[in-house]
């Protein structure tokens, strides 16, 4: 039996990065919040047990058991599975799905989510990329363009702090930055080099990224330790925790409630409204329900659509958003795995070396089909790298054994560059997810079923991913250049995208141009389900500015008296 | 239960290993030493703990042949850094059984070679021994590393030696005498002069 709690001005069903931030935005402009997180609580600083600890003081110093591997058979599949933070990416055997195709997907399950473990990357898009699909007739057209955006991505970037450098690139705006993280010296090499190479047009710059060069107030600046995974001791990065949580906690109207799944929206049909939430306490197998007058949906792309589609059913056979037909559809990620790397050499340049452990490298913004570069395929890709000198882990394919080999390896070695491609992917009706209804989670609640897979404009994009950075490198005077690729399935860039998307008609979108489920106006979806498109870069500040974008309107709207 | 895949397009075993070695600095699997195991026959299919598969005195052996691939310098060797009890816990809880097999075979056939060259067990050689004898298989695991097919087998000493690495600079001894850690170091400079002999900074992770 189902206890009816308190009510509260809004919901909010997700802690991670979007779900912070609508709580904070909603609290701050004088809501009373329910910020309900499926998983464990994490403490700021004091939850962070690995955050101090030598690299040595772990039994298999950071690498995975066999054990490990069986317990996770999809964290396995990637880099997610390690020894110093398992404790953060949710359980495979508690929370399984189905997959009709191969889809990786790492999630994390507690508060603040995957903010604690995200790599941080913050690139604005620009209407190279909220134009894009209106341009390529692909798929629906973005409800907004980036002057709808920009002002939300200035207030995001001066709260969460994004160190970077202004370029005045059309295709990647710039931002309300703090100073760039520098590159290091062999990079910079590079940087210069290219500069007289391919008209400009590919250019090395500083990565942009959610950590601090300066201090905002409760966080100091980065620390250069590079370890941002295990939770910063000194909120040197944005995450839930060391930023948008406490906000919304001073205002003394924000109430955390962990171990709280979401089953179902409540929806009252006469209304055409969303009530309230139905809640299953995780531990004591409970349950509960909250009344609201908002709900918004931040549980992360694929739950917030699998909340939507468990909802309504009476109304709806499948679930809350789904009269467009699009609910479920259109799921995206950005592929990535494959680029280029090589030697630096320069005279001198090996009586260089850096101090201190970057969080971060550097970037290249996409320069195809941007321009006047036009390419057989649509959209673009930009890559992520850095240079360094190698570390004592090429004395294993090195011959040699004893005192002056073991002595010469503890020295740093040459210097080399590499960098990783990261590529846009279209939209495509035919990548979905749906319920699974043969099978449960151990909560007893039915799992989705993920259908998704590249397509020919994707595997056309690959070639050139591969190709650009050997060319790049080599005409920057790099040595023996070398491309790799390494499997690529949907979902390894973690960066799921769509299934709810945004639109301006309700007959091919799930979403209007505020976020707002057509269906239930006070419904907000604000975390990657909502996206038209991918774009090539990183989502996650769009996400915060969408969000913070949302929730202003919402309180607008409620005040209005039209919610 | 375990995650439906209607399409494996994983080698999930080789795939994951891999990432978590590479994650962790190393590159591929290998495998382990152990008497007892050898005893009892390493056809059992399933991997074995460390406590069957490694007696103190194999950890003892480990510790010297780790000790003769990286020994005391101006800093302080493998052995000093427990390289030996770190090589029997990753054997016993990373590798896989057929891994496991290579390695404690290859324990053995390093004895025997070391019978050979030496006339006596690696335990009994004298160090100049032991380092002739290890240049010799480091030179063959290296040729045969060159080499292998896809599906070959890594290289006994190959795995002896990557786990050797790993142990020594990843443990104390490593990251704060072989090589320099600052576990804050509170600030980036993109560009110091370097000498040779200047040790390398430890990455915190």
């Amino acid at each position: 039996m189902a206890v009816t709690a308190s009510s509260y001005d809004a919901i909010v069903v997700g802690s991670g990065i979007s779900g912070g931030w609508a709580a904070k935005e909603l609290s701050e402009r004088g809501l009373t919040v329910l910020l309900l997180e499926r998983g464990k609580h994490v403490e700021h600083v004091t939850d962070y047990v690995n955050a101090t600890k030598g690299p040595w003081q772990y039994r298999h110093r950071g690498g995975r058991t066999r054990a490990m591997e069986e317990a996770y058979p999809v964290l396995r599949r990637d880099y997610p599975l390690n020894e110093k933070n398992l404790d953060w990416w949710a359980s495979d055997q508690d929370s399984p799905y189905t997959e009709v195709r191969r889809f990786d997907w790492f999630r994390g399950y507690q508060v603040g989510g995957r903010s604690l473990l995200w790599g941080r990357q913050s690139y604005r898009w620009s209407d190279f990329d909220f134009e894009a699909n209106a341009r390529d007739g692909i798929a629906v057209d973005w409800p907004i363009r980036y002057a709808d955006i920009a002002p939300w991505y200035d207030h995001v970037e001066r709260f969460a702090g994004i160190s970077g450098s202004r370029e005045g690139l059309e295709q990647l705006p710039d931002g309300q930055f703090q100073p760039a993280i520098a590159l290091n010296c062999g990079e910079e090499l590079i940087a210069s080099r290219l500069r007289g190479a391919f008209d400009g047009t590919r250019r090395i710059i500083s990565a942009r990224v959610a950590n601090l060069t300066e201090p905002l107030p409760g966080r100091a600046p980065c620390q250069y330790r590079n370890a941002c995974w295990l939770g910063c001791p000194y909120g040197a990065y944005f995450s839930t925790q060391s930023s948008t949580l406490p906000a919304a906690m001073a205002t003394g109207r924000t109430t955390l409630a962990p171990f709280s799944i979401v089953t179902e929206i409540v929806y009252d049909r006469d209304s055409r409204r969303a009530t309230g939430v139905r809640v299953l306490d995780a531990v004591s197998g409970q349950w509960t329900e909250y009344s609201a007058r908002i709900v918004f949906l931040c549980a992360s792309a694929l739950n917030s659509t699998w909340l939507l589609m468990e909802s309504a059913r009476d109304v709806w056979p499948d679930g809350l958003g789904s009269s467009s037909g699009e609910l479920g559809h259109n799921l995206m990620d950005h592929h990535f795995r494959l680029g280029a790397e090589g030697d630096l050499e320069e005279p001198g340049l090996d009586g260089q070396y850096y101090y201190g452990q970057r969080p971060c490298g550097f970037y290249i913004p996409r320069y195809r089909n941007v321009a006047g570069d036009r390419r057989d395929y649509l959209r673009g890709f930009g890559y992520q790298g850095s240079a360094s000198r190698e570390g004592w882990q090429r004395a294993i394919r090195e011959l040699g054994i004893g005192g002056a080999f073991k002595d010469a390896m503890a020295e740093p070695g040459r210097w080399r560059i590499g960098a990783t491609a990261f590529g846009e992917m279209l939209p495509d009706h035919s990548n979905r997810i749906g319920i699974d209804a043969t099978r449960t989670d151990k909560w007893g609640l039915p799992v989705l079923a993920i259908d998704c897979g590249m397509g020919e404009n994707e595997h056309a994009m690959r070639r050139d991913m591969l190709n650009d950075m050997a060319e790049t490198l080599e005409a920057s005077g790099v040595r023996n250049v070398r491309t790799f690729e390494t499997d690529y399935a949907p979902g390894m860039g973690i960066h799921e995208m769509g299934t709810a998307r945004m639109g301006a008609d309700p007959e091919t979108s799930v979403l209007n141009r505020w976020n707002q489920v057509w269906d239930a106006p006070n419904v907000f979806v604000t975390d990657g389900a909502c996206m038209t498109s991918s774009a090539c870069q990183n989502p996650s500040l769009t996400y915060m500015a969408l969000t913070a974008r949302a929730a202003d309107y919402a309180v607008a709207e409620l005040n209005r008296r039209n919610l | 239960m375990e995650t439906e895949t209607t399409r494996t397009a994983l080698s999930p075993k080789l795939m994951s290993r891999r990432g978590a070695l590479l994650r962790i600095g190393a590159l591929m699997g290998g495998t382990m030493v152990g008497s007892s195991a050898l005893l009892s026959g390493c056809a059992t299919r399933d991997a074995r703990p460390a406590n069957e598969l490694f007696s103190p005195a194999d950890i003892a052996w480990l510790d010297e042949i780790a000790d003769t691939i990286l020994p005391p310098t101006a800093t302080p060797g493998a052995k000093a850094a427990e390289v030996g009890a770190f090589i029997s816990v990753m054997v016993a809880d990373t590798y896989m059984a057929d891994e496991q097999a290579t390695f404690l075979t290859g324990l053995v056939t390093l004895d025997d070679e070391c019978r050979a060259d030496h006339g006596v067990s690696f335990m009994a050689a004298s160090p100049a021994e032991r380092t002739a004898l290890l240049e010799r298989l480091d030179r063959e695991q290296y040729d045969y590393m060159q080499s292998r097919g896809d599906d070959d087998p890594v290289h006994y000493f190959r795995m002896l030696k990557e786990l050797a690495l790993l142990g020594y600079f990843t443990s104390e001894i490593g990251y704060t005498e072989a090589m320099r850690y600052v576990e804050a170091p509170g600030r980036f400079d993109p560009s110091v002069p370097y000498t040779v002999g200047d040790r390398a900074w430890a990455p915190h992770a």
